[in-house]
């Protein structure tokens, strides 16, 4: 049991990364269909520097840094050049798969290397802690940054100044901009801490979770992250309890694969979806998203 | 003498339309190969290298033009399925599983319902599974919306994930080939394989004649315009006594029937057999391809073609000058971006008239699920 909690909770950190940087930009009005792409882009980035310089840490930092010069060019198409959301995230998708394919074959003729990776930090005292002292307090750095990020990111969105312009702009951009809020810079802002986030969670993949990078290995994650954000209703907390309910999905299924049981595994796999689905179907599905969700804003059409 | 022309426009303008998309669609592709070699140089490959090996294995000899006629079939189908949709204002993200979807129930009906039947039956009920099989699961998507007011782009894309554990499920359990080996379905009859011509399958040439109709259907029949009507502007169509949620279902099980049957053709003229990864993104793909086109049924054939080239020649590029395939991705994505990126007029503001083809709906699934 508590093995199990423990490797859900690993599981569910990328995910809920990502999630969370995908909740920063649809708050402010954003779809960003990219999410895949830009953890791709962290994973690699972060794989990449983390083998050149013998440090996770900038590996770490390199990876958010990665992503966010990718969500640089995607907020240039969607912001600036109002172009469609949904178009340019499919073309963010393809074009980070190409690119680090192309760049992990490029720079590491044959096999790519071991790269260092993010051991284990257990907590004292806190980590002694029955059943969830171990799936929380002895665990990779990437655990404890959730734990920091998460209420911050919350109260952010609650209370403060900030994150209350974020949502005004993600409810009514046309309200927020006669207000004074900058949309497009609002907007800008978002799509990079958001796609910093991603890189992030991309990083924790080939840092934490395996040792090395290997192409498209993402493995649909980022639409994972996608339908959490809406699993988890646009709010911080409710895309905590999702992550952790896909992450156990998927310690779950490792666990029945190993034990040989007669489940198809594919049934796991189609859960999230199926699950999504539903309560996208169940519940009235507008009245949490942003209203502004997925509309260019074009201050001469007000 | 211009009788099937559409009365109130001129030839002049239709041929300068003309030039001016193909001229921007050139210009793309020739943009994104530049931008891609630069890269692949930039990494240390040799370009030259690349393009030849691409080239050659795509254009060069029978052998590999062949194999890139088999691949522009697929992305045909799904290509126009998607410039269908997107002109109704329905983004559907969904054709590769729509794809799976058809390939399941083709191949449930040639090696399960029909085994031993003579081809006159077996081919025409297959295709129609095909096609049926596409237009059930686009219509969950479109259902979805209609009833529930579920954007489509995120059912969608959830639907293909589905679409292909599903095909995973069949091919491990009931539809899994008798000797149990492989995951993978029984080897279909003869009977059930679509005859060749010229060493390709007879899905193809359905396809193009498909895009030919598509094209009718859009731009010469009522039916046609009130799909345009609806991705033009919702709210005008509605004034106009069209139900845009009666044009979006209907739009949405046309798309999903025409990647139904690329799957149907994939199984029965290519492969032979249903398997775990039958496609290699072809419904991912077919948004660029659609994007390339100008969101123009007709021309999705080129634009097929292209794609083609590189799906083909990506293989060949990666075994011969150790670039690997994975690069034509880069130009997928970049295409794309210069596609749309630069559709829009200068500073953001979208041209108004038939130059900006992307309906200004599309821009805001969340827009116009207000007033349907």
């Amino acid at each position: 049991m508590e093995a199990l909690l423990e490797a859900a909770v690993r599981l569910a950190v990328p995910l809920l990364l990502a999630a969370l940087g995908e909740l920063i930009i649809e708050r402010s009005g954003i779809i960003n269909i990219g999410t895949e792409g830009l953890m791709l882009c962290g994973a690699f980035g972060g794989f990449a520097i983390a083998v050149a310089s013998g440090s996770v840490w900038l590996g770490a930092a390199g990876g958010g840094a990665a992503a966010a010069c990718v969500g640089v060019l995607f907020a240039y198409f969607v912001v600036v050049r109002r172009a469609d959301q949904i178009v340019v995230g499919t073309a963010i998708n393809l074009l980070a798969l190409g690119a680090t394919g192309l760049a992990v074959r490029a720079l590491y003729p044959g096999m790519a290397p071991v790269s260092p990776t993010f051991g284990t930090v257990a907590v004292p005292l806190l980590s002694e802690l029955p059943v969830i002292g171990g799936a929380l307090f002895r665990q990779t750095p990437y655990v404890y940054l959730c734990l920091l990020i998460t209420p911050l990111l919350a109260f952010a969105l609650a209370r403060s100044r900030p994150g209350l312009r974020l949502r005004a702009v993600g409810e009514c951009a046309r309200a927020a901009d006669a207000e004074g809020v900058g949309v497009s810079r609002t907007r800008f802002a978002a799509v990079l801490l958001g796609s910093l986030l991603a890189g992030l969670a991309g990083s924790a993949l080939s840092l934490a979770q395996s040792n090395t990078f290997t192409e498209g290995m993402t493995a649909g994650r980022g639409f994972i992250a996608l339908t959490i954000v809406i699993f988890g209703r646009w709010r911080p907390g409710g895309i905590v309890l999702a992550a952790l309910f896909f992450g156990a999905a998927s310690a779950l299924q490792h666990r029945l694969q190993a034990r040989g049981t007669d489940l198809p595994y594919q049934l796991t796999l189609m859960l999230p979806y199926v699950l999504t689905l539903l309560v996208l179907a169940l519940a009235s599905g507008r009245s949490s998203a942003p209203a502004d969700l997925g509309k260019a804003y074009r201050r001469e059409s007000r | 003498m211009t009788g099937w022309w559409p009365r109130g426009l001129a030839r002049r303008h239709v041929v300068e339309r003309f030039a001016s998309d193909t001229l921007r669609a050139a210009g793309a592709v020739l943009f994104a190969s530049l931008i891609a070699g630069v890269v692949i140089a930039a990494l240390g490959f040799s370009p030259v290298e690349a393009i030849r090996a691409l080239l050659a294995g795509s254009l060069i000899g029978p052998a590999a033009l062949t194999a890139t006629l088999l691949k522009t079939g697929p992305l045909l189908l799904t290509g126009l399925a998607v410039a269908l949709c997107f002109r109704c204002g329905v983004w559907n993200i969904g054709a590769e599983g729509q794809l799976y979807a058809g390939a399941l129930l083709a191949t449930l009906v040639a090696t399960r319902w029909l085994v031993g039947a003579p081809a006159v039956l077996v081919l025409p009920c297959l295709i129609l599974a095909g096609a049926l099989g596409g237009a059930l699961w686009a219509a969950i998507a479109g259902a979805l919306r209609v009833m529930r007011g579920v954007n489509e782009v995120i059912s969608t894309i959830l639907l293909n994930f589905v679409a292909i554990q599903l095909v995973s499920l069949a091919v491990h359990g009931p539809l899994q080939e008798s000797a149990g080996a492989y995951p993978q379905s029984d080897a279909l009859a003869q009977a059930a394989r679509l005859p060749e011509l010229a060493r390709i399958h007879l899905g193809i040439p359905i396809a193009v004649l498909l895009a030919l109709a598509g094209s009718f259907l859009l731009f010469h029949t009522a039916a046609g315009f009130r799909m345009r009507a609806v991705g033009l502007s919702p709210v005008a169509a509605r004034f106009a006594g069209i139900v845009p949620e009666r044009q979006l279902l209907l739009t949405i099980c046309l798309a999903g029937a025409l990647a139904g049957l690329a799957g149907a053709f994939e199984v029965s003229g290519v492969t032979g057999r249903l398997f775990e990864s039958l496609s290699p993104g072809y419904g991912y793909t077919a948004i660029a391809v659609a994007l390339l086109a100008r969101l123009h049924p007709l021309a999705v054939v080129p634009s097929a073609f292209f794609f083609g080239v590189l799906e083909a020649g990506g293989g060949a590029m990666q075994r011969e000058a150790g670039v690997p395939a994975v690069a034509t991705d880069l130009v997928k994505g970049i295409v794309i971006l210069l596609s749309i990126g630069f559709a829009a007029g200068v500073g953001g503001v979208r041209r108004v008239g038939p130059v900006a083809r992307a309906p200004t709906s599309l821009s805001g699934p969340q827009a116009d699920g207000e007033v349907l």
